[in-house]
């Protein structure tokens, strides 16, 4: 018999605060009595307490998401929904979404990430679109640590597990390290769908008596509670929330998105939507508050995979791979048919109801009764916001100037930085060919995936300099957006349309706050003025350990449409004798660059500024060069300046260059100015480039050799590739199995 | 020529080999449910890649079970060319068709990459459009494609020239003698873990996998031509 009867009463929940051991505030507990006209039962404050939780509610950020644009030419589906979905022509769609599972991976690495994965799946084919590509944006402390070594093998092996299983190719992401990460990795997780038109699906409940169906894997005990877990901060008793994290099975999911996708076909569908987050009461609760009608469900018929569970249990549990739907009545047969087909239940368990309400029936007697709309419409918190003092001292603090000896030293040691290096051993682990369509492998700018059947392909990428927004929010929050678009330029591609994923503290502390709401300002910003609108994204707050905040880390997802797969271009350098050009002049910008962390260990003065209008025309006139055919290659100047551009475009080549400044070498070589570009052009095309590009600077000649010579009015600085390389793709595996 | 390509709950290569078929070759070819029972009418079997059954018990341990199989060995023992891809290897090594078995990798990590494979023997039905001991460029992606069989299997697999492919410089995985695919004593079952229906298409880095393809079209269209005559 489920333990119901030892759950405390309404009485006993009012009197002894229950509520707030569950994560409700005081002031939500009165506004959740209010809209009840009663004091809740056990279930119904379960119910509350995780759909009003940060995870479900965005309660704390909704103020602030209101600066993203996100209508624009291209948009089918904006925000709200499982997944954002852009034109692309053709009667075509693309459909992508970011989401986090930093705090399940903190505690359960391989579980954390592989069902972080599996999760965002859910989301895109539940838009009716075929997955077609996953990207993952990582981020973990110092690899000194054991423990972060240990986070950081078994993250990418769940990542791996999980995508190579379903047979979504892994095609990109983001990598980096840093102290701020130590005990609270950022495990960020994209994934792009392709679809028509004529399939997009909606998470809504309409027409009264239509049928309400649950598929997929069964309800266990795992994951309960896992959405208000993710609204604290990580502490050492965050182990005991082991059972809030969940258990991934990539086979079932791959059986649920063959079924799904030959259910998104099908008439007798009006609504579809994932268990994720918060399970059944949130995908139940929303599709009916959005259709604005009621579900009237009967948990006695909720596959259960352990006895005698209860409906708070089974209403909270985040059990993996499991989807609810809305079918026509009378189409019950056919449905469970499909299903049947793959291997899994379809199972009727509620139907539509008038009743603005979603009404639980158990063991024949109602155990939760509360308006639809309420549980998607916490209070909105309005959090009290402060400049930090150190955010002025770095604004006011004089230039950072480096001294350096030794260039290629210098340049060498970057390479092995293991946020610079290679990540071959991380992509390696992931099957990023399966589909056959990736045109343009994990390493460049950004990856290429073909839209099989057309010329078309879909340019990606996941991008965020936190140092940047550590030193200035606002500026750095720009660059994210901007560095994703340039990304996508240089492989050929429009920018479309971006998601986000806004990694945080705590925005209780005003200073983590005013992080929060100065960066979404300048994203919005960006994104503006470069016309890629916020389509889709997710918010992930209370990164923080007893050692603090992690910097601001509101990680960028781009998609761009290459509209000729001919247009595409990649980072390497192609022909011995083509022309080098740099476009955009450095200036002395050190502030949160690579350099300035290898040297000092930490960031400090002020960020790169960025001019959006500039980068916005330097866009268009390199997309411009690219699509009429003057390029040989194409890479965007970024962390570690020129010196790091420069050697990974020569690295898998058996090419060298000469090169040749008028400039200090210093500012030249390392500093992070932004919209900066490295291009190499054909002899045959070099006219024609020159009089497009009228502000891109020659400076020098792709050569067949090892050698990569910079040559400075003081001094020059010649490199070996062969030495780079091997210091750069070795890096990382040097560090993963000399420690384990 | 009517291809026919197996799927199995888990199969995730499946549309690969299709199109490889369908585009590459510019073939007849069908998706064939592994509940299936005959495979009449298909003069070829390709078992695709993928994780067959989430493969939690052994690779291939649960497919070699399934419905169709029963008519997958029969149309390898009616001399049908039936091609194993990867999970589809492991399934031929489960299915007593190949033998030897399947080791997790010597890194105990999953490998994707593009390698150098050597042709070691150009005189198959699989393998006649590429020159003996040619390198050529296919990608891997498995996590269990360490080749294992005892000594007396590998002197019977070199004696006979069995072994169809090897990895050329590094050997990735592990795998005994190098071997990366091996093919029946027949000559018409060839297993490898390099996946040649993802090198069909230049566009994709390398389309030196397509030759395999057509050397069985050519030995298709030979061997019926000679069955008119005759």
């Amino acid at each position: 018999m489920p333990l119901t009867h030892l759950e405390p009463s309404p009485e006993q929940i009012e009197q002894e605060k229950v509520y707030r051991t569950m994560g409700l505030t005081e002031e939500e507990y009165q506004k959740v009595k209010n809209l009840l006209g009663r004091k809740p039962n056990y279930t119904e404050t379960g119910l509350f307490s995780v759909m009003w939780s940060e995870h479900c509610s965005y309660k704390t950020s909704k103020p602030v998401l209101k600066y993203f644009p996100t209508t624009g030419e291209h948009v089918l589906q904006g925000p709200g929904e499982g997944a954002g979905i852009v034109d692309i022509g053709d009667g075509q769609a693309v459909v992508f979404k970011i989401e986090s599972h930093n705090h399940p991976s903190a505690i359960e690495p391989y579980q954390g990430a592989a069902t972080g994965v599996g999760g965002i799946i859910r989301d895109v084919f539940s838009m009716g679109a075929r997955p077609v590509a996953l990207l993952d944006s990582l981020r973990f402390g110092d690899l000194d640590s054991s423990r972060v070594r240990y986070l950081f093998e078994e993250v990418v092996s769940g990542i791996a597990g999980y995508g190579n299983c379903i047979g979504i190719p892994t095609v990109g992401g983001e990598l980096q390290f840093d102290p701020c990460y130590n005990g609270n990795p950022l495990v960020n997780a994209m994934c792009v769908g392709i679809m028509d038109h004529a399939d997009i699906q909606v998470g809504q409940a309409r027409g009264i008596g239509n049928t309400v169906m649950y598929v997929g894997a069964s309800t266990g005990r795992d994951g309960i509670n896992g959405a208000t877990f993710a609204s604290e901060e990580i502490s050492e008793k965050s182990d005991e929330k082991r059972s809030a994290v969940q258990v991934g099975d990539p086979f079932m999911e791959k059986l649920l998105v063959e079924a799904c996708l030959e259910l998104t076909k099908h008439d007798a569908l009006v609504g579809i939507q994932d268990m994720g987050a918060a399970g059944l009461v949130s995908s139940a609760s929303e599709m009916a508050a959005k259709a604005g009608v009621g579900i009237h469900m009967n948990l006695d018929l909720i596959p259960q995979r352990e006895t005698e569970m209860t409906p708070y249990e089974m209403m909270l549990s985040e059990s993996q791979e499991r989807m609810l739907i809305v079918i026509k009545k009378g189409s019950e047969e056919e449905i469970k048919a499909i299903f049947a087909r793959w291997g899994l239940h379809a199972v009727a368990v509620g139907e539509v109801i008038e009743e603005e309400v979603l009404r639980l029936e158990h063991k024949g007697k109602i155990v939760a009764d509360v308006p639809s709309d309420s549980l998607a419409s916490a209070p909105v918190r309005h959090m009290p916001s402060k400049v930090p003092a150190a955010y002025l001292a770095n604004q006011a603090a004089p230039a950072w100037k480096p001294e350096i000896n030794n260039y290629a030293k210098t340049i060498k040691k970057l390479l092995g930085q293991p946020t610079l290096a290679s990540k071959e051993w991380v992509t390696r682990q992931y099957d990023y060919m399966v589909q056959t369509n990736t045109v343009v492998a994990p390493g460049s700018d950004a990856a290429v995936v073909r839209v099989r059947g057309t010329k078309k392909g879909l340019a990606m990428t996941t991008d965020c300099n936190a140092k940047y927004l550590a030193l200035d929010p606002n500026e750095g929050g720009k660059i994210a957006v901007a560095e994703a678009a340039r990304n996508i330029v240089c492989s050929g591609g429009v920018p479309l349309a971006i998601t986000d994923c806004l990694n945080f503290g705590s925005p209780e502390n005003p200073e983590v706050f005013w992080e929060i709401d100065e960066s979404v300002k300048g994203m919005a910003k960006a994104c503006d003025v470069l016309k890629t609108p916020v389509i889709s994204g997710n918010v992930s707050l209370y990164n923080e350990t007893d050692r603090g905040a992690i910097d601001p880390t509101p990680v960028v997802g781009m998609v761009g449409l290459v509209e000729d797969l001919d247009h595409v271009m990649t980072a390497s350098f192609k022909n011995e004798g083509d022309a080098v050009y740099v476009i955009g002049a450095a200036k002395p910008e050190f502030g949160g660059s690579a350099l300035q962390i290898l040297m000092d260990g930490e960031v400090s003065g002020k960020a790169p500024a960025l001019d959006l209008e500039l980068e916005k025309g330097r866009q268009g006139k390199v997309l411009e060069a690219i699509k009429s055919g003057f390029l040989a290659s194409a890479h965007d100047i970024s962390e570690g300046g020129l010196a790091v551009a420069v050697a990974e475009s020569v690295f898998g080549t058996e090419l060298g260059c000469d090169l040749k400044f008028d400039t200090d070498p210093a500012v030249e070589l390392f500093s992070e100015t932004q919209s900066r570009y490295l291009i190499t052009v054909p002899e045959a095309t070099k006219k024609d480039f020159e009089a497009l590009v009228g502000d891109a600077v020659f400076v020098g000649n792709v050569t067949r050799s090892e050698t990569v010579n910079l040559a400075f009015a003081s001094s020059t600085v010649t490199l070996n590739r062969n030495e780079l390389e091997n210091e750069w793709r070795g890096a990382l595996s040097c560090i993963m199995s000399a420690k384990n | 020529m009517k291809t026919a390509v197996i799927v199995f709950p888990g199969s995730n290569c499946d549309q690969d080999m299709y199109y490889a078929i369908k585009d590459g070759l510019g073939e007849e070819v069908d998706y064939v449910w592994h509940a299936e029972t005959s495979l009449d009418g298909y003069d070829a079997i390709m078992i695709p890649g993928g994780f067959s059954y989430g493969d939690y018990l052994r690779s291939g341990a649960i497919a070699r079970f399934a419905g169709i199989m029963p008519a997958v060995i029969k149309a390898a023992k009616e001399g049908k060319p039936v091609l194993g891809v990867c999970n589809g290897f492991q399934i031929l090594l489960e299915a007593g068709l190949l033998p030897g078995a399947m080791l997790k990798n010597k890194h105990l990590k999953f490998i994707c990459e593009t390698v150098n494979l050597q042709v070691k023997n150009n005189d198959t039905q699989f393998t006649k459009l590429y020159n003996q001991d040619e390198v050529i460029r296919i990608p891997i992606a498995h996590g269990e494609g360490n080749y294992f069989c005892d000594d007396e299997t590998l002197k019977e697999l070199q004696e006979n020239n069995r072994i169809v492919f090897t990895y050329s410089g590094e050997n990735p995985n592990g795998s005994r003698a190098d071997i990366a695919g091996i093919i029946n004593e027949a000559g018409n079952v060839l297993g490898m873990m390099p996946h040649p229906e993802r090198a069909a298409d230049a566009l994709l880095g390398s389309d030196d996998g397509l030759r395999l393809f057509r050397s069985i079209l050519n030995h298709w269209r030979e061997s019926t031509h000679a069955a008119y005559t005759s």
